[in-house]
């Protein structure tokens, strides 16, 4: 295959990935999408391993390489739960950066590569900088990962002075590189190319843990980006469009991603990332509910009760949050939903953009659990319709349906687009304990005098209202 | 010291409500508050002394005995002047007034030096205050019963059926007015199965008049009647005009209407004419709620059902007391929530904190003064304050769809933006090699590509699209596999083979598991979104 069937091969992949993000503009295109998305990578991989930049000698170890990590890779993606998603796919975020560093690594000492002057500067430069974003990446995903499934705890560790040590870590990284680029040879170079790699891992640790539990979409998002700008540092140190391209596609989507996080939020991204926001751990309600609660009283509702109010409306919305998704009920949430509509109510799903740990966690829980996408919608397409429903049925949310956004300007959260459930004519809300969101900011949704209380464990009480409504 | 709360028996003639029934009376006492009742007030709605004297009253044999050891009185009826005679200087009373229409029962009361609060002065926008709103727990309990009234004297049923013995039409129902008396009436009516249309100057209420199960009938006229306070203003003479056509086709068509018009401190507006009566078939039915007010019907005489034209006119002004025990069970709640707001602390002493809004507004009179009406700027804050509250999130709304960019930035921020974006593709122009520039022109434009691309997708599918980008981004192994065997030039003496082959081999391990497993889940969570 010469040199320019491989170049024609990459822009045929190139335009299948295009397709393939382009597919996901709905459900019903997107498989297709992700075939696209196969194909393409196939076609990739091909054209380079018989491309003329391989020879023949390499082909065994690298379908070795394949095999092994070919098959790691699928027993993971069957193995994994729906729940996990957002850890998998933090894990995933790791394994890319992690590649850009050896890729880079391996390309900073290949004495193959002779150029001089600007163009060996440049070169230098993107080494550097591939490096470096994949090592943030790496160790940053790392971290991501551990919080997010429990082995690192949710709340933000705020270190004194953290902004004057990241701002220590960014002149370090300047200086290193460039003593780097005036190294007279690689044995010179490394040196500081390694203590920059160490001052990178450390303030992507850094970053990460300074997020709180629920600012883990735009963690998730962010991180995505990352480990497609890694990419695409790494197609312009190696000179490979292929690269460039799907690196920047694929970083331009987690960065939109983590814009859209942080409106749906309504904080500026910055702040997310400088972190430390609210001193609740995770919105699971574990934190102590402190500070001062708003006047009223908390009605409480038994299953039973419930169970009579859904089979006596016409209209139903459920709005699932982080505490579905804990509790693993959204199978009962499903059973409920098909009995209801089955009775004839109209029950339909309102899903805020920043509900659960990653974008669009929610949608896919409820698809696993076959709840039609047709009767999944977001906020904005549902707002509007909770005057005229009879029950809205909160599940393990807190701040996101959290009246105070809108009528207090005082609050921390004021100005956050958030579900009007109270709207409704009856809003129930499942939940543990009386504790705070993850915001640290009381509800006071819990003291209108249309809602009822339900506490519990989300698929316990969910499993008693499925009884008490087929009995 | 715990105060007493005194509930006297309603003289009014034809008052069967009771301001306490026996469940508040309990509650009352767990507040710490004592209580006394009346003997025989909750007689006319059921309730019997015997049963307040379980839940823990004392029962007082007289008026003049009741009101003489209490601090506080609840009331449905304002008190006669006698009663007032009889209230000790400086206690507290509950009770409807409307202050409005009864300069000189304010007056008395104040000279009797009295706390009033009356319920009917309640800031109903306050959506704290609709526990305590008796207004409209009365009202849906007269919509109720005038639907009852309605059916009582129309000769059909309600509901269409098909029998043995012929086919039934169901009745018609016209339903003028959709406040809350007027919704529940809709609703009533509906469930009885008779097919319900209404209307209501507020063209705001359609949505609720159809939640109920009615049907929306506009008026051929553009103009909007909300006045404020959820209460409906004077129209335009064009529109009555377009108004009166239409209830004329109402009443043609109609079997049952039932009114429910009234606008503040003025006569109900006269709705249904005596040739509209007269346009309606034989033993059709006008409820006519407004009764009190003058009635919106010109036939109407208040307090009696009378038949002109062949058509029964109830213009009953007791609908509530027709349902006295419903109406007492929720009067004395609403009742209760005013004094559990008034007794935060739970100890049996009443706070009448002026500072509170909800409060502020019922108490028309405090110890003597005349308060009543509360500073004006008050209330007409409360809506206003809801507007800007809301605001933030209309922005959000325009784009959360996720198609197009949000709002376009400033002009400042976008001068800057762009100066900055021309110095740097200066500086890049000046010192990068034209090598690098052509790469830099494919990376510029995929990111555009990009963020068209990504802004179409629809965020449900937000979760694939991470892991479809992540599996897309193990490309990287691309760079991976050039270095594994590449051909080797010559001059490329000590190339360390081994450590790149390493490297390489590592790095395409971890992005095969990235790629595959990426792919595989991908698929697996697109398989799962169906219809």
């Amino acid at each position: 295959m010469t040199a320019n069937i491989a170049t024609m091969a990459y822009i045929a992949a190139i335009i299948l990935f295009i397709l393939s993000l382009g597919g996901l503009s709905n459900p019903e295109s997107s498989r297709r999408g992700n075939l696209y998305g196969i194909v393409g990578m196939a076609i990739a991989v091909l054209a380079t391993v018989f491309g003329p930049r391989v020879t023949l000698g390499g082909i065994p170890y690298i379908v070795g390489a394949l095999v092994v990590g070919g098959s790691i890779g699928l027993y993971a993606a069957r193995k994994v739960q729906m729940t996990q998603m957002p850890e998998l796919v933090a894990l995933m975020h790791s394994l890319v950066g992690l590649a850009a560093c050896l890729v880079g690594y391996a390309s900073y000492v290949d004495t193959s590569i002779v150029l001089t002057g600007a163009e060996k500067a440049i070169h230098e430069v993107e080494i550097y900088i591939g490096i470096l974003i994949g090592a943030v990446t790496f160790s940053g995903s790392v971290i991501a990962f551990g919080k997010l499934n429990g082995k690192i705890g949710g709340k933000p560790m705020l270190l004194p002075g953290r902004h004057w040590l990241n701002l220590a870590g960014l002149l370090g990284v300047i200086f290193f590189g460039v003593q780097f680029l005036n190294a007279p040879d690689i044995n010179a170079g490394m040196m500081p190319l390694v203590v920059m790699t160490v001052i990178a891992l450390l303030f992507g640790i850094h970053m990460v843990m300074a997020i709180g539990g629920a600012d883990m979409p735009v963690v998730v998002s962010m991180l995505n980006s990352y480990s497609g700008w890694a990419a695409a540092a790494t197609g312009f140190m190696l000179s490979n469009d292929l690269l460039i391209v799907t690196g920047a596609l694929v970083g331009s989507s987690g960065a939109i991603l983590s814009y859209i996080m942080c409106r749906a939020m309504n904080r500026n991204f910055i702040s997310v990332i400088a972190g430390g926001f609210g001193t609740g751990g995770g919105s699971a309600p574990a934190a102590a509910g402190s500070g001062a609660q708003p006047a009223g009283e908390v009605t409480a509702i038994s299953a039973v009760e419930t169970a009579e109010l859904l089979r006596n409306s016409k209209s139903v919305i459920i709005v699932p949050g982080y505490g579905m998704a804990v509790a693993q009920a959204q199978h009962t949430v499903y059973e409920i939903t098909k009995f209801l509509r089955e009775q004839g109510v109209n029950v339909r799903f309102g899903i805020h953009p920043v509900a659960g740990r990653m974008p669009g966690h929610m949608n896919v829980l409820l698809a696993e659990a076959k709840v039609p996408y047709d009767i999944v919608f977001e906020m904005d397409e549902l707002n509007d319709d909770f005057p005229s429903t009879d029950v809205s049925m909160v599940i393990g949310a807190n701040d996101i349906v959290n009246p105070a956004a809108e009528e207090d300007p005082t609050s921390p959260i004021a100005g956050m687009p958030v579900l009007q459930v109270w709207k409704a004519k009856t809003s129930i809300v499942m939940k543990r304990s009386m504790a705070s969101g993850y915001a640290g900011v009381d509800n006071p949704l819990f003291y209108k005098e249309n809602n009822r209380m339900l506490f519990g464990d989300a698929k316990k009480m969910l499993d008693e209202v499925l009884v008490a409504l087929k009995s | 010291m715990s105060l007493t709360i005194g509930v006297p028996r309603e003289i009014y003639a034809g008052e069967k409500r009771v301001a306490a029934v026996p469940e508040v009376v309990e509650k009352l006492l767990k507040l710490g508050f004592a209580v006394r009742v009346e003997s025989g007030a909750g007689a006319a709605a059921n309730f019997s002394d015997e049963s307040y004297q379980a839940a823990g009253a004392q029962i007082a044999g007289s008026a003049a005995e009741l009101m003489g050891g209490s601090d506080i009185i609840f009331r449905v009826r304002a008190p006669a002047p006698e009663e007032i005679a009889l209230m000790q200087p400086g206690s507290t009373l509950i009770s409807f007034i409307w202050p409005a229409q009864n300069p000189q029962l304010m007056q008395q009361l104040a000279d009797r030096k009295l706390t009033v609060l009356a319920i009917d002065s309640l800031p109903r926008q306050l959506s704290r205050a609709q526990k305590m709103d008796a207004l409209t727990s009365m009202a849906s309990i007269s919509g109720y019963r005038a639907v009852i009234e309605a059916a009582n004297a129309f000769g059909r049923f309600f509901n269409g059926q098909v029998t043995a013995a012929g086919k039934i039409p169901p009745a018609k129902v016209f339903i003028a007015g959709a406040g809350v008396a007027g919704l529940a009436a809709i609703g009533t009516a509906a469930n009885l199965g008779a097919i319900v249309r209404a209307n209501d100057t507020r063209a705001e209420v359609a949505d609720q008049v159809v939640s109920l199960g009615g049907e929306f009938v506009k008026v051929d006229y553009e103009e909007e009647g909300s006045g404020g306070g959820g209460y409906a203003k004077v129209m335009s003479e064009g529109f009555q005009q377009a108004q009166r056509e239409m209830y004329a086709r109402q009443a043609k068509d109609a079997d049952i209407i039932i009114t429910t018009a009234l606008i503040p401190g003025k006569p109900a507006p006269k709705l249904i004419t005596a040739e509209m009566v007269k346009s309606m078939k034989p033993g059709s039915v006008i409820v006519d709620m407004a009764g009190e007010q003058g009635g919106n019907c010109e036939l109407t005489v208040p307090g009696e059902a009378v038949v002109r034209h062949g058509v029964t006119i109830i213009g009953y002004t007791d609908l509530v007391s027709r349902l006295a025990k419903q109406a007492s069970t929720l009067y004395s709640t609403n009742l209760l929530r005013v004094t559990e707001e008034l007794c935060k602390t739970k100890d049996g002493i009443l706070n009448v904190n002026m500072d509170d809004d909800a409060i502020r507004g019922l108490t028309v009179i405090k110890a003597g003064s005349i308060t009543w009406p509360p500073p004006a700027p008050k209330l007409p804050a409360v809506p206003a304050q809801a507007k800007p509250a809301a605001t933030p999130a209309t922005p959000a709304r325009k784009s959360g769809h996720g198609h197009g960019a949000g709002e376009p930035a400033s002009a400042r921020s976008l001068a800057i933006i762009f100066g900055a974006g021309a110095l740097l593709f200066w500086l890049v122009g000046a010192f990068a090699p034209a090598s690098f520039l052509a790469h830099f022109t494919v990376f510029i434009l995929a990111c555009f590509i990009g963020y068209m691309v990504v802004w179409n997708v629809t965020p449900a599918l937000h979760t694939p699209l991470m892991s479809v980008t992540n599996a897309i981004s193990s490309i990287i192994a691309i760079g991976a596999l050039v270095q594994v065997a590449p051909p080797l030039l010559a001059g490329t003496e000590g190339r360390p083979d081994t450590l790149i082959l390493g490297l390489a081999i590592v790095a395409l391990t971890l992005t095969a598991v990235n790629m595959f497993g990426g792919f595989a889940v991908t698929r697996r969570m697109l398989a799962m979104f169906r219809k």
